[in-house]
C-alpha cells in the first residue's frame, strides 16, 4: 500500500487563475492511498520543494503526485526533490494541469473538474509505481559535427578546445559553407573571407579535428553517449593525402564547360576542380558527371600533369564506421528556388538575380573579379532594383513561399545597396520592402546609414511584375506611402530569396529520430530554455538548421551547442532510462514476436531451466531484454501474444488505472 | 437511436474523450497548444505514453467499457517516430482495431489516429476541437459500456 502525497501548484495565476486549486487538493486528498494533500503558490521554488521534502519525512510518503506544469518542464526537478528526501525518483508522477488544462480551458468549473480527473489518473498510476533504478552506460568521448559551414566550424573548434576529438562531415569538397561565398558581412562590413578562412585553417591544423569532406552520413544507430555512425566518403578520384593542391590539373583539364556551383553557375569550372582558392582541405576533386576519363575512358590529362601522382580513376565510395558520444547538426540553409516566382522574370532574364548571386558578383574572387557587371552583357548597371521578401512572409494559403521571415534579407539588402552606392555613386538604387526589420546590435544604425548617408531609395511596397524589354527590365511596383504606381527602367533586379533548410536535413532528421517543424527546421527541446538541444538526447543543433539566423547568432549558437556537447562528453557514465521493457519469464513462450518488432535489437533469447510443479526441470526458450539497449518505446509490450512483456514506468496496469480513473 | 436523441437534446451532455499522446511529438504538441493558449474542450483527457505503439488495443476497449465516448491516439508523423518505426505499428494495429470496433457497433468516428508533431500546437487544438465536435454529435456511447465496471 502506497502512502501518497499530493502537491497542487498555483503557478502564480497560471493555474490558479482557471483552476480552483484548493478544491483540487481537497478532492485528491480523498483518493485511495493519499495521506497528505496540499497546494502552494510555486511548487518548483525552493520553498515549494521544501514542502514536498518535509511532507515526505513527516508522513512517510512513498509516492508523490505533483499537479503542475508539463512533466516535460519540471518532472526532473521534482524527481530530484524526491530523491533528495530519500524516496525513489520514479515514484513521482506529474499531472499536467497547466499546459493541458488551465492554459487551454477558460471555464473555472470545467477546468477544475478536469484538473481533478487528471490528478486522479496520476494518483491511480502512482499507486502502481515501483521504484526503478537506472542503469549506467559509458560515454564515447568523441563528437560528430554534421555540416562544415560557419556553424559546424565554430562548434568543432570549441569542442576541440576543450580537449575532445571532433569529426566534421561535409558533403561538399570543402568546408566553409555559405559564408565562404559571401563578400562582406553586415553590420561591420568585415570581409567574409578574412574572418572565415583563418577559422577554416584552424580547423585543418587542429589535431583534435578530422575533416571528412565530400562525405555524407548514411546511417545513425545507438543513443546518447553511444552513437554508431556510418559515413560515406564519396569517391573524389584524387588521393586526399597525396594531392598538394597545386592546381596544375585544374588548369589543364580539357573539359571547360562545367557550371561552377560555387559561383552559382555564373561561370564555368573544369571537370577536376578546387572550389575556391582557400578551400580546406585544398585538394582537387573530379566531377564524375563531366570527366571524360570516367565517362568514356579517353583523356587522362590530369593524371599526366599531376607530379604528385594523386589521381586515381579507379577510386570507389568508401564507408567509414565511427562511434560518437554526441552529434551536432549544422546542416544550414539554402535560398529557395525561384521557379514559382516567375512574375520577377528570373527564368527569362539573366539580369534578374538572387542576392546570393549578387554576392558573388561583388566578390573579388567571383566571376567578375568583384566588378558589378550585368550577367547578360557585362555592362555596368545604372539602375538597380532590390526586391525584398521574395518567398518570405507568404500567405499560408498560397503554396508559393514560406510563411516565416527569413530574417537576414533586410540586413544583407541594406548592405548590398550601401556597397553599391559606395563603389558606384552613379547608380540609382531602389529597395522595395514590406517592413524593414533590423533588430540586432548596430543593425538599425546600419540601415539608416544606407538611407541617409548613401541615398538608397527605400520604397514601401511590393514589385508586381518585372518584364524584360530590350536591354532593360521594366519594373512595375506600388509605392504604398505615396499611394501610386511606379514604373522603373532597371538594368539589374536583385531578389532577396527566402531561405529554407538544406534538403539533406529531412533524411538526416529521420536517421537521428530528431523532430522537425513543418518547414523542416529542426525543433529544439525547449524554445526558450533549451534552444540548442534537440528533443533527442545527445543530438544538438547549431546554426540555420534550427531557424533563419545571421552570422553572429549562428556563431553564438554554435558555441552554446559546443558547451552542451562538452558537458555531455565530460561525463564518464550516463544514467540510462530505467523505463525499459521487461519480460516475465514465467509467461514468455519464446515465440520471437517481440524480437521482430524491436527497432533496437534489444531482445535476445536464452534457453533457461525452469523447475516444474512436479519437481522435474524443463528447458524453455525465453526473451531477455538488454536494458542498456532498450529505449523504452513499448512496441514489444503490445506485440507480445502472451502478455509477458511489460514496460517499466508505463506498465499495462498503470495505463489501465489511468484510463479507469479518467472514465470513472 | 432514441437514446442518442435524448442525449443530444440534453445541453449539459459533454462527451468523455481519452487521448493517448506520445511523449516526443503529440504530448509536446499539446504542451505547445497550451503555451499558445489555443483552446479546446476540457472533455479531452490526455494520457502520456512513450510512443503511440505503446497503446495496447485493450486500453481502448477498456476506455469504451468504462464509458468513454471517443478515443484518439496521437503520434509522430510517419517517418518521424522517435523510435524510428513505432507509429507504423500503431497505424496497422489501429486500422485493424478500429474496423473490429466498427463491427461491434462502435461508430468509426469515435476512434481516430492523428499525427501531430511537437511543432504543431495549432494542429493539436484543431484536431481536438474537431474530434470533440464529431463525438458530441454522435452522443453518448453505450454500446460497450460495462455497467458492472461502474461503481
Amino acid at each position: 500500500m502506497q502512502r501518497i502525497g499530493v502537491f497542487v501548484c498555483h503557478c502564480g495565476t497560471n493555474i490558479a487563475g482557471t483552476v480552483d486549486v484548493a478544491a483540487v487538493s481537497e478532492s485528491l486528498g480523498k483518493e485511495q492511498g493519499v495521506v497528505f494533500s496540499t497546494h502552494y503558490q510555486y511548487m518548483c521554488s525552493q520553498a515549494g520543494q521544501d514542502i514536498i521534502k518535509n511532507a515526505i519525512a513527516e508522513y512517510k510518503l512513498t509516492g508523490i503526485v505533483v499537479c503542475s506544469c508539463s512533466p516535460r518542464m519540471h518532472e526532473t526537478t521534482f524527481r530530484k526533490t524526491a530523491a533528495a528526501a530519500g524516496i525513489n525518483p520514479y515514484m513521482v508522477e506529474i499531472a499536467n494541469i497547466r499546459e493541458q488544462c488551465s492554459w487551454v480551458h477558460k471555464d473555472t468549473i470545467s477546468g477544475t473538474e478536469k484538473a481533478i480527473i487528471l490528478g486522479k489518473a496520476a494518483v491511480a498510476k502512482v499507486n502502481l509505481n515501483a521504484p526503478l533504478t537506472p542503469g549506467e552506460t559509458p560515454v564515447t568521448k568523441r563528437a560528430l559535427v554534421i555540416g562544415g559551414g560557419i556553424a559546424g566550424i565554430q562548434t568543432a573548434l570549441d569542442i576541440a578546445d576543450a580537449g575532445f576529438p571532433v569529426d566534421i562531415v561535409e558533403k561538399k569538397p570543402t568546408i566553409g559553407g555559405k559564408m565562404a561565398q559571401l563578400d562582406k558581412t553586415f553590420p561591420t562590413l568585415d570581409c567574409a573571407a578574412c574572418i572565415l578562412t583563418p577559422k577554416m585553417v584552424d580547423v585543418a591544423q587542429n589535431d583534435k579535428i578530422r575533416i571528412f569532406s565530400y562525405s555524407e552520413v548514411t546511417s545513425v544507430k545507438g543513443f546518447v553517449g553511444n552513437f554508431d555512425v556510418t559515413i560515406k566518403r564519396k569517391a573524389r578520384y584524387v588521393k586526399e593525402d597525396v594531392c598538394t593542391g597545386c592546381g596544375a590539373c585544374t588548369e589543364k583539364c580539357p573539359q571547360k564547360k562545367v557550371p561552377n556551383e560555387f559561383n552559382l553557375g555564373m561561370d564555368n569550372r573544369r571537370a577536376i576542380y578546387i572550389p575556391f582558392a582557400q578551400a580546406v582541405p585544398k585538394v582537387a576533386t573530379i566531377d564524375p558527371d563531366y570527366c571524360m576519363m570516367l565517362k568514356t575512358g579517353k583523356c587522362g590529362v590530369c593524371s599526366k600533369v599531376c607530379t604528385a601522382g594523386a589521381i586515381d580513376y579507379k577510386a570507389k565510395d568508401e564507408y567509414v564506421e565511427e562511434k560518437y558520444g554526441a552529434i551536432v547538426v549544422a546542416t544550414g540553409f539554402n535560398p529557395i528556388s525561384m521557379d514559382k516566382f516567375d512574375e520577377f522574370a528570373y527564368s527569362q532574364s539573366k539580369d534578374v538575380i538572387t542576392s546570393l548571386e549578387f554576392e558573388r558578383l561583388t566578390n573579388a574572387a567571383g566571376p567578375t573579379q568583384g566588378k558589378l557587371l550585368r550577367p547578360s552583357d557585362g555592362e555596368h548597371p545604372h539602375t538597380i532594383v532590390f526586391v525584398q521578401c521574395v518567398g518570405s512572409r507568404c500567405d499560408s494559403c498560397s503554396e508559393k513561399g514560406k510563411e516565416y521571415c527569413s530574417k537576414i534579407c533586410c540586413m544583407y539588402t541594406a548592405k548590398h545597396a550601401m556597397l553599391t552606392r559606395d563603389k558606384y555613386p552613379d547608380t540609382d538604387v531602389y529597395v522595395f520592402y514590406i517592413d524593414v526589420r533590423t533588430p540586432g546590435k548596430n543593425f538599425d544604425e546600419f540601415y539608416r546609414r544606407a538611407v541617409e548617408e548613401y541615398g538608397v531609395h527605400y520604397i514601401k511596397g511590393m514589385v508586381g511584375k518585372v518584364s524584360p524589354e530590350g536591354k532593360k527590365l521594366m519594373v512595375q511596383a506600388s509605392d504604398l506611402i505615396a499611394g501610386k504606381q511606379l514604373h522603373i527602367e532597371a538594368d539589374l533586379v536583385v531578389l532577396a530569396a527566402a531561405i529554407e533548410p538544406d534538403k539533406s536535413a529531412r533524411p538526416l532528421a529521420t536517421m537521428l529520430t530528431a523532430s522537425m517543424d513543418t518547414n523542416d527546421f529542426f525543433t529544439e527541446a525547449h524554445p526558450k530554455l533549451r534552444p540548442v538541444e534537440s528533443p533527442t538526447a545527445g543530438v544538438f543543433l547549431s546554426g540555420a538548421c534550427q531557424g533563419p539566423k545571421d552570422i553572429p547568432e549562428t556563431v553564438s549558437q554554435a558555441g552554446a551547442a559546443a558547451a552542451k556537447v562538452i558537458g555531455l562528453l565530460c561525463k564518464d557514465k550516463l544514467t540510462g532510462n530505467p523505463c525499459v521493457a521487461h519480460s516475465d519469464e514465467m509467461m514468455c513462450n519464446g515465440c520471437s514476436t517481440c524480437e521482430k518488432v524491436c527497432p533496437y535489437g534489444a531482445i535476445t533469447y536464452v534457453d533457461k531451466e525452469f523447475r516444474m510443479p512436479d519437481r522435474t526441470t524443463r528447458v524453455r526458450r525465453v526473451a531477455q531484454v538488454n536494458e542498456a539497449v532498450c529505449q523504452g518505446c513499448g512496441c514489444c509490450t503490445v506485440a507480445c501474444p502472451s502478455g509477458a512483456m511489460d514496460l517499466k514506468g508505463f506498465a499495462g496496469k498503470q495505463i489501465m488505472a489511468e484510463v479507469d480513473a479518467i472514465c470513472r | 437511436m432514441s437514446m442518442k436523441n435524448i442525449e443530444n437534446n440534453n445541453e449539459t451532455y459533454r462527451p468523455l474523450i481519452v487521448a493517448f499522446c506520445c511523449n516526443w511529438c503529440s504530448y509536446a504538441g499539446a504542451d505547445l497548444a497550451g503555451n499558445n493558449r489555443l483552446a479546446y474542450p476540457a472533455d479531452v483527457k490526455i494520457i502520456r505514453v512513450p510512443c503511440s505503439c505503446r497503446v495496447n488495443p485493450t486500453f481502448i476497449l477498456r476506455a469504451f467499457q468504462r464509458g468513454a465516448d471517443g478515443v484518439i491516439i496521437c503520434g509522430c508523423h510517419p517517418g518521424d517516430c522517435h523510435y524510428t518505426s513505432g507509429n507504423y505499428y500503431t497505424r496497422r494495429r489501429m486500422s485493424l482495431m478500429f474496423s473490429m470496433l466498427d463491427y461491434l457497433g462502435i461508430e468509426r468516428e469515435r476512434t481516430r489516429v492523428e499525427w501531430v508533431s511537437a511543432a504543431e500546437g495549432a494542429k493539436f487544438a484543431a484536431t481536438m476541437n474537431d474530434f470533440c465536435e464529431t463525438v458530441a454529435k454522435l452522443g453518448k456511447n453505450k454500446r460497450l459500456e460495462d455497467l458492472r465496471c461502474k461503481q
